[in-house]
């Protein structure tokens, strides 16, 4: 059910909304106004994604493409572990991959930030320092994100203060699909606010995880995919990983094309991270192909797309020894994390 | 704009997989035969290299594969058991499967499609129909065609260069699985495929006679149609030659099915959704340079969308790849021949001169071959040429509208009628326009799609008869509903 | 009715747009019974006439064709009913005009009533019989229609004045086409009758012309005009079938040709008749959440 707000009781005990750039400031003015905006954007056909995605994946991507592809890749990694398991040997380990993930190959580029929970944040980024790899640290009450808004931002502030440069947020999928867009928004920027440095030196990097498998359509990704863009996350995201299926080519299609037509309109260039589900240098190579194609070349850096991935990385660096080498490597020339 | 870093190394597909011989005889009564005429050369439209020599038939000839084709249709093809008729067209579908890539290889080298189209599209529909249809051999009775529908004997088929491969099956799938024997000619500059197709006849044990093959051109394609003992005419191609067949076999006992030109509207409403509809206008004339019959060639956007589709869709042609044919990575290939790069090239400037805006991607084209960049007329008003004439090439008109009903009339607006589009989220709507359209195809929310069980074909002047289907067998049996 | 008593006469004229006018040419021909003897003069259609029911038909044809199958049904029904109580003119004009027995006649009239019946049933069973889903091998909604041809040019037979008539007419309708019929030359007036049947009933004006006249003078301008979507030559002079195929080739009309000599009407004609002058529309739709 929609909770149809008073435009005139929205200000008396809350401070005013923080508006979208423009030419949307007025679309948050109510819950209906944003639904009546978010409803307004084109639909997307299921059919006709897919089979998008699937003429984008016939794409043959070799020799020096390739080359190039594999290390961009590479660069865009967030190298991920998210289990209940994780110890600060296994983030420092995972740490030192990242800096080096090809041992004996010092031309591998590095990836582009371990991503962890927030109470190992603090091991990273030790571990980290000084290299340019970011921390990245996943919160508001990661994956199902339910908890009050009180827990969840104490959460984004914990990680940040650990040392988390990089903030993976989740969305109220459950407020999503009820309906309560507005206040999915003023979660996201209530999270961006405490993203805020406690040395006031600016701000973590916000990456705003619609969790797509629980959104189910890809009408319903465009929507998320504006609202996080609207209320002022840096990159959206897929998945958590915890959900299946994670991270899908059409998903990041739709979510490319939301990039795309909302720096067209604003002027402000907003990230794309798929994660989950990605094992494959096949599957990499597929997901630039569709940025360059899609968003364009603008996006084809590690400031404006990620993999979230985590065996991804692995299989990458046997690919780039084939290239480097001319045969076949195996699984023994990478290293265990 | 700054160097893109992600430049695609070119991905050319292997040509070793195909074996051109030095020149092709015709394939009559099971055997590759010297043809009477002079001889003609095939190009590669890509790179102009000449690709083989192949006979031309004379009416001669045809006799000679028209006796073959009764023949075969007397003693063995018609008094065959209908199960056994199935049996050899899924031989014929599944040898087309396992030579699929040497067929893909061989049509983008005499056609000048993309690799990707051949492999993709051309090839795997063209093994669908003969699958399709060898089903249909030893079940006619059931067809809906009334009691006992039987096979009217020799089938004269011409069949044009665009997909030359796939317009074979449509054309020779139905005419074997319901009994008939055939004479095909295929067309003058992409015979290629036809030839190969005549070894899988070979491989496949298909009876002598059953399935001939005339190479030539115009007057080798006459002495087909006009043959007196052809029972049934089979003709796909333009509207002009269709008039001409038309005339040919009027007062004959000759069945007659013509799928001809046409002039699609493809509708793109104001709740469409856009990035698809994007696609679909980019498939619906870029696919195959545009040399599709039923190309979506006249774009009729709602007047409130027409610069935000307009840009969308500027912006997505400018990353279609153009290129050479065989590499995988490419969207548009060659234009098919000198020729018909003359005509597209005319009725572009034709374009231009009657005052609509002409817009091209920066697109280097290759310095040998025939070429045509991906082309959007905007402003183009429905008395202009490039809105009313079949340009065959990749050129698209843009018009717009302001209600249903107007895009309605303006769709229906041309002596053509073979397809059109829809785009609008709103079912009800779709269904109502679907409905007004005078059109044999309706594509809504996707376009050029194809399926050997969904009747083709067109009203109006562009043709009639239904290729696919249970309405395609009606053009090959006799009976009292077919 | 006293026998000395004067009849009044009907002057037959022709059938065009819901209404009954001479012929623009003025022209008329004498039509008589099989001996010779005086029936009527018919108004003789000129290629004006001709012209002017191609455009009353092309004006009727989106209305006729975007009724209901059902509505058509009934409105075909209604002819039916009409023709029947007109049973006894039809008897006379038929065995007159074809020099056949009163009993004879009545068998021809019955058959003619009986076969427009037939057809009015066939409007509603069309898109099941000749329609359907198609599997396709891909995520799409993929069925296939039968939609009217359009304008319909009908040369109706030369012998068999009513039953003949309404068996190439009624399969035309059926579908939802609208028809110009040039009639029976020297057996026309049944034709007529039946025109102030139709005008009686719920046919809407256009949906049927009637012109009664020479098909080998009229036929070639019927068969060339572009306005037209398919012509029936069932009717056609001997030895001019051929030509008029040909001028209809101009426009890629659909043909249907004429038989050897004229059938036996009586004859069950499946869906021969309705399938020449039906397309078949296939719409395509993917299927997505």
């Amino acid at each position: 059910m929609t909770h149809v707000l008073d435009p005139d009781a929205v200000t008396a005990e809350t401070p005013p909304r923080r508006e979208p750039l423009a030419p949307y400031r007025d679309v948050t003015r109510s819950d209906a106004a944003f639904r009546a905006f978010l409803h307004g954007l084109p639909g997307v056909d299921q059919v006709g994604a897919e089979a998008r995605v699937a003429v984008l994946g016939t794409r043959s991507i070799k020799t020096t493409a390739k080359a190039w592809a594999i290390d961009t890749a590479i660069s865009m990694v967030d190298l991920t572990t998210l289990e209940g398991a994780d110890t600060p040997g296994k983030v420092r380990s995972l740490a030192a991959k990242a800096r080096r993930p090809d041992p004996g190959d010092p031309s591998c580029p590095q990836v582009a930030a371990v991503c962890v929970y927030g109470d190992l944040a603090g091991v990273a980024s030790e571990a980290l320092a000084g290299s340019g790899v970011h921390t990245a640290a996943v919160a508001t009450a990661f994956p199902s994100g339910r908890a009050s808004r009180a827990v969840k931002l104490a959460d984004v502030r914990d990680a940040v203060t650990n040392g988390a440069d990089e903030i993976d947020m989740v969305i109220d999928r459950g407020a999503f699909l009820a309906g309560r867009y507005l206040d999915v928004y003023d979660e996201i920027v209530a999270v961006k606010e405490a993203c805020a440095r406690p040395d006031g030196q600016g701000r973590a990097h916000l990456k705003v995880i619609l969790e797509t498998g629980e959104l189910v359509t890809l009408d319903a990704v465009r929507r998320a995919s504006w609202l996080a863009m609207l209320a002022g996350g840096d990159f959206i995201k897929t998945s958590t990983g915890k959900v299946s299926p994670a991270a899908t080519l059409p998903v990041c299609l739709v979510m490319l094309e939301a990039v795309r037509d909302f720096r067209a309109a604003t002027g402000r260039q907003v990230g794309v991270k798929p994660a989950g589900g990605i094992r494959n240098t096949k599957d990499a190579v597929k997901h630039l192909v569709l940025v360059n194609e899609v968003a364009g070349p603008d996006w084809l850096s590690p400031d404006w797309f990620r993999f979230g991935a985590s065996s991804l990385l692995n299989d990458l660096l046997l690919q780039r020894q084939k290239l480097r080498t001319g045969h076949y490597s195996g699984p023994d020339h990478v290293t265990i994390d | 704009m700054t160097e893109n870093p992600f430049q695609y190394a070119p991905a050319p597909e292997s040509r070793s997989i195909v074996d051109i011989a030095p020149s092709y005889g015709l394939f009559v009564d099971g055997e590759f035969v010297d043809g009477g005429g002079k001889s003609f050369k095939t190009v590669n439209p890509a790179t102009e290299e000449v690709l083989s020599e192949v006979a031309a038939g004379t009416a001669e000839d045809v006799d000679r594969a028209v006796r073959a084709a009764r023949r075969a249709f007397t003693r063995v093809w018609g008094p065959m058991r209908p199960a056994d008729r199935g049996k050899y067209l899924f031989r014929i579908a599944r040898l087309l499967q396992e030579r699929a890539r040497e067929f893909a290889v061989l049509e983008s080298l005499d056609n000048g499609k993309p690799i990707r189209e051949s492999r993709d599209v051309d090839v795997p529909l063209a093994a669908a129909h003969f699958f399709y249809h060898a089903g249909w051999a030893d079940k006619l009775g059931w067809a809906g065609l009334g009691p006992g529908p039987r096979p009217l004997g020799v089938a004269g088929q011409v069949i044009p260069w665009n997909f030359p491969l796939l317009m074979l099956a449509w054309k020779v799938a139905p005419a074997l699985a319901t009994g008939n024997t055939v004479v095909l000619k295929p067309a003058e500059t992409t015979p290629l495929t036809a030839l190969l197709f005549a070894e899988v006849c070979r491989q496949a044990d298909l009876p002598p006679g059953v399935v001939n093959i005339v190479t030539g051109a115009g007057d080798t394609g006459r002495a087909v149609v006009e043959h007196d003992d052809v029972d049934k005419v089979a003709f796909t191609g333009s509207t002009e030659v269709g008039r001409s067949i038309a005339r040919a076999v009027a007062g004959t006992r000759k069945k007659l099915t013509l799928e001809l030109g046409g002039k699609a509207a493809n509708i793109v409403f104001d709740d469409a959704p856009i990035d698809q509809a994007v696609d679909g206008i980019v498939q619906g004339i870029f696919f195959n340079q545009g040399h599709v019959c039923c190309a979506g060639s006249r774009l009729l956007v709602q007047e409130n969308v027409h610069d935000e589709v307009i840009a969308s869709l500027q912006r997505r042609i400018g990353t279609l790849r153009l290129g050479d044919p065989l590499d995988k990575n490419t969207d548009i290939g060659a234009i098919n021949s000198a020729e018909q790069l003359a005509r597209i090239r005319e009725l572009s400037d034709v374009g231009v001169a009657e005052g609509a805006q002409r817009w091209q991607p920066a697109c280097e084209l290759p310095a040998r071959g025939f070429w045509f960049p991906p082309t959007v007329f905007t402003d183009v008003s429905p008395a202009h040429r490039i809105a009313r004439d079949e340009v065959f090439g990749p050129v698209l008109s843009v018009l717009t509208f302001r209600t249903p009903d107007e895009a309605v009339a303006k769709a229906n607006n041309t002596t053509y009628g073979l397809s059109a589009g829809i785009w609008t989220e709103k079912g009800s709507r779709i269904l109502k326009i679907a409905d007004q359209l005078r059109a044999g195809v309706v594509w809504a929310n996707t376009f050029n799609k194809f399926d050997p069980t969904s009747p083709f074909g067109g009203y109006k002047q562009s043709g009639y008869g239904r290729e696919g289907g249970r309405h395609g067998l009606a053009a090959y049996l006799k009976g009292s509903d077919a | 009715m006293s026998s000395d008593r004067l009849a009044v006469r009907k002057t037959y004229k022709l059938y065009v747009n819901g209404a009954f006018p001479r012929s623009e040419s003025g022209r008329t021909y004498e039509v008589t019974d099989t001996r010779g003897h005086f029936l009527a003069n018919a108004a003789w259609a000129s290629r004006k006439d001709a012209r002017d029911a191609v455009v009353a038909a092309r004006a009727a044809f989106r209305g006729w064709s975007g009724a209901t199958a059902y509505n058509r049904g009934q409105v075909l029904y209604r002819v039916a009913e009409v023709m029947e109580g007109r049973h006894v003119q039809f008897c006379e004009e038929v065995a007159a005009g074809e020099g056949i027995s009163g009993s004879k006649a009545r068998a021809a009239v019955d058959a003619a009533i009986d076969r427009w019946v037939w057809y009015a049933g066939w409007t509603d069973k069309l898109g099941a019989v000749l329609g359907g889903a198609n599997p396709v091998a891909g995520p799409y909604f993929d069925f296939s229609l039968p939609e009217p041809t359009g304008v319909v040019a009908v040369l109706a037979p030369q012998r068999s004045s009513l039953l003949g008539l309404v068996s190439v007419l009624a399969p035309v309708l059926a579908g939802g086409n609208t028809a110009v019929v040039v009639t029976s030359k020297e057996r026309p007036l049944p034709a007529v009758t039946l025109g102030e049947v139709l005008a009686t009933s719920d046919v809407p004006a256009g949906v049927v012309n009637l012109l009664t006249g020479d098909a080998g003078e009229i036929g070639p301008w019927l068969a060339e005009h572009d306005d037209v979507d398919a012509v029936d030559l069932t009717g056609a002079p001997a030895g001019r079938a051929m030509e008029l195929e040909r001028l209809a080739a101009g426009s890629i009309k659909r043909v249907v040709r004429p038989p050897a000599e004229e059938p036996d009407w009586t004859a069950d004609p499946g869906l021969s008749r309705l399938t020449p002058f039906l397309e078949t529309k296939t719409v395509w739709h993917p299927m997505g959440v």
